[in-house]
């Protein structure tokens, strides 16, 4: 006798009315403190920059304009580089490694104290939610120079046997998804390994890695250890080919990333790359399934799905697949998106406008592909930059919403019949920085994990992330790891 | 009247098979005195893509093999080439080394294998760990494969140098293509005969003959190959190997020569996996 099936098709929609409306509840900016403008942070200090030039950043949230940046050039990025190599050949590169890691410490304790101020600049400059910011970014990236202080007079035992040396100069190109995190994630281990940085955050999101030069220079951390350059792409190419550089270090677009791979070839520089992605995240019949769609919404509308490794491929079992769809539904229809600052806000503003010209492109092309697109009912603000949480449902493997990073709140959903099937076609893909297995049988958890070709793997969780825990991708999602005794290699040479 | 010898045909070695290059070409080797020893393939692009090809089929089975049994196969290509000592011995003499240089190298290369026959099942507990994350979950890193590798050989030493080159790659669980030393080749084609009868599967280890010149590109800027080593100091090369790595973000490991055994060499091609896994619920 054939099973019998609850028939999933037929169950009405959760019915949403205003009892889901939130009271606004917007976290208070009178606490922050911005200039009207910024230099660059060189040689312990804010300097105007030698190329004379400055650019606006925006809050994509109300187009305001928040401050002035300096427009690196390549003799302001030579300047930094310089300082750095005065600080290594001097104080830093002298100074006991118990020294060194003391001041890594305080950064982490200035930061933890000006955790508040942290959280809220980043909301305002990047737009993501103040709830991410406040209890992800800003205790991560404490959290990350505190993991690191404490390797610094503990490098022998990286490699036991193997006497461990510093590089020199660092220059580290980061992102505008997480700003202060990555900031955090790339200076931390830096130091510690003993070398000193010149350190370039994105040009839409430059204020909190300004705002961790204060407390760089709060701290006492000597002159030119740590240097912060802004700009854009010219700026970053700068560091790159500079030739006072020992190590670059990005994290970024797989196309910028191979851009600057070839820059490097033939020199010395070593090089760490964190790249795109596009996550598998594969639900199984006998999941446990409202926290599998907990998981769901998780992993793609974290941080407005700018998040390189975003479960961006949902591929759920055929015959759990209407219920899974139907829950996403409901759940997606509480989701807030909507002003950044207020602690009720789930999906906040995209980073910037041509950002959200990408995922518009992107909309488009799924539509056109013929996947089925899906968004809930729900209003957004009238000024900025937003997204609604997107399904793109029925989707193939070879539509461009499958292959291609969207990085944007948008999800393209497939089913699969077998675990072979499933594995096959998670693979098949260029990127592969993590993905994501959701059943409660542990045997089958090992066997997806063991076989998925990705860095970072979630099993019944996702978007977990830790100063001790190492990232970093397989493919073309790039190479070297970050977090963990893995993420002091990259910083560190043997004998 | 005495008796006539039978010569040997040297080929190339993909998905365990032996064939002859596609391409139907070949270059002579000479010893020193000029006296042609052997007509080698030469080996051409699509030589090399059909190695890839077999390598990706080869990958899934070497790579979900136990460690313990890779452990034994690579610890059976040992027992296999020590049976066939003279043989090695008696090619590099006839390429250019005295006899005794010859039997050094020749054992040194089988030691070599036995010291990393030694290593399959212990590099993993070297590179993983147990991270101590804040929340609650069960957090671990672990060593993976990282794929298909190719490997542009050394010159010299030819035998030991292909050893070094292949044998802590395979240990970790990739499959790779290697480019025979061009001045040496004959090594690498018996070493091919030992692979075929010590249980390694076919397809796990590729050998093709021929010119750098001609191939160097192509092991580089293949979109299916993962990593690749080289092995030497020419800059040009190294610099036209790391920009066409730069297609498909490849590993590109640089080594000047053959160095110190060890881990690392087999860590410069796998990767880090992390998997979170929550308690409590």
């Amino acid at each position: 006798m054939a099973k019998k099936k609850t028939d999933t098709t037929t169950i009405e929609p959760l019915k949403f009315s205003g009892a889901w409306d939130y009271a606004p509840a917007p976290e208070s900016t009178g606490h922050i403190k911005l200039e009207k403008r910024y230099g660059h942070f060189i040689d312990g200090k804010f300097v105007e920059p030698l190329s004379k030039k400055y650019f606006a950043t925006y809050s994509p949230s109300t187009e305001e304009k928040l401050a002035d940046v300096a427009d690196g050039n390549a003799a302001d990025v030579d300047a930094a580089v310089k300082a750095a190599r005065k600080a290594y050949n001097g104080e830093w590169g002298k100074m006991p490694a118990a020294e060194r890691g003391k001041y890594i410490y305080r950064i982490a304790r200035l930061m933890q104290e000006r955790s508040r101020e942290l959280a809220v600049i980043e909301s305002m400059d990047g737009g993501k939610p103040i709830r991410e910011s406040r209890d992800v970014d800003v205790p991560l990236a404490c959290a990350h120079f505190f993991y690191y202080a404490g390797w610094a007079d503990k490098l022998d035992y990286v490699s036991p046997g193997r006497k461990p040396k510093s590089l020199g100069v660092a220059g580290q190109i980061i992102p505008w998804n997480f700003p202060l995190l990555m900031a955090a994630w790339k200076i931390a281990p830096a130091l510690a390994a003993g070398n000193t940085v010149v350190l370039k955050p994105a040009e839409t999101t430059p204020l909190t890695a300004l705002k961790l030069a204060e407390i760089i220079r709060d701290a006492g951390l000597p002159a030119g250890v740590v240097n912060i350059v802004t700009g854009a792409g010219a700026t970053g190419a700068a560091i790159v080919n500079h030739p006072g550089v020992d190590k670059v270090a990005f994290t970024g677009s797989t196309d910028v990333g191979k851009i600057i791979q070839k820059a490097i070839a033939g020199t010395n520089k070593k090089l760490t790359l964190e790249l795109g992605g596009k996550a598998a995240n594969i639900i199984f019949e006998d999941a446990a399934l409202d926290q599998a769609v907990e998981g769901i919404v998780n992993g793609i509308f974290f941080n407005q799905g700018h998040v390189c490794c975003a479960g961006s491929r949902l591929f759920v079992q055929e015959s759990v697949a209407d219920e899974v769809i139907r829950k996403l539904k409901d759940r997606m229809q509480t989701l807030v998106v909507g002003d950044p600052l207020d602690k009720n806000t789930d999906i906040g503003a995209i980073n910037s406008k041509e950002q959200l010209a990408t995922i518009n492109k992107y909309l488009k092309i799924g539509v056109n592909e013929g996947a089925e697109i899906y968004q809930p009912k729900c209003s957004v603000p009238s000024k900025g930059y937003w997204c609604k949480p997107t399904l793109f449902l029925n989707a193939s493997q070879s539509h461009r919403i499958v292959q291609e990073e969207i990085f944007g709140p948008v999800l393209a959903v497939q089913t699969f019949r077998t675990i072979d099937e499933v594995i096959e076609k998670a693979n098949n893909t260029p990127y592969g920085l993590s993905a994501g297995v959701w059943t409660d049988k542990g045997s089958k958890i090992f066997k997806v994990t063991q076989k998925l070709r990705a860095g970072v793997v979630w099993a019944n969780t996702y978007n977990k992330f830790d100063p001790t825990s190492p990232f970093g991708g397989y493919k073309e999602s790039g190479f070297g790891r970050e977090g963990g005794l893995h993420g002091l290699l990259p910083y560190l040479k043997f004998d | 009247m005495p008796r006539l010898e039978v010569l040997k045909t040297y080929k190339m070695y993909i998905g365990g098979q032996f064939p002859r290059t596609e391409s139907a070409r070949y270059y002579a080797l000479a010893d020193k005195k000029g006296n042609v020893i052997a007509n080698i393939c030469l080996g051409s692009r699509k030589d090399f893509r059909n190695a890839v090809e077999a390598a990706r089929k080869a990958f899934g089975d070497w790579s979900g093999k136990t460690a313990y049994n890779r452990s034994q196969v690579i610890y059976r290509i040992a027992e296999m080439m020590e049976g066939r000592k003279s043989q090695f011995v008696n090619e590099l003499v006839l390429q250019g080394l005295t006899p005794a240089k010859a039997a050094a190298e020749v054992s040194q290369a089988i030691d070599l294998i036995v010291y990393y026959a030694g290593w399959a099942d212990k590099y993993q507990q070297i590179y993983s760990s147990v991270n101590p994350v804040a929340s609650k979950h069960f957090n671990f890193s672990f060593p993976e494969p990282t794929g298909v590798v190719s490997i542009i050989g050394p010159e010299t030493p030819s035998l030991l140098g292909l050893v070094d080159a292949v044998i802590p790659c395979i240990t970790g669980g990739n499959s790779c293509i290697v480019l025979a030393s061009e001045t040496q080749p004959l090594g690498a084609v018996t070493f091919a005969e030992v692979l075929a009868t010590s249980d390694l599967p076919g397809g796990v280890i590729n050998i093709i003959t021929g010119t750098r010149k001609e191939l160097l590109a192509q092991y580089a800027s293949h979109m299916d190959v993962n990593a690749i080593v080289y092995y030497g100091t020419d800059k040009a090369e190294i610099k036209a190997v790391q920009e066409n790595a730069t297609l498909n973000v490849k590993r590109a490991i640089i080594r000047s020569g053959i160095g110190t055994p060890g881990p690392e060499l087999i860590n410069d091609t796998l990767e880090t996996k992390t998997t979170w896994h929550p308690v409590g619920y």
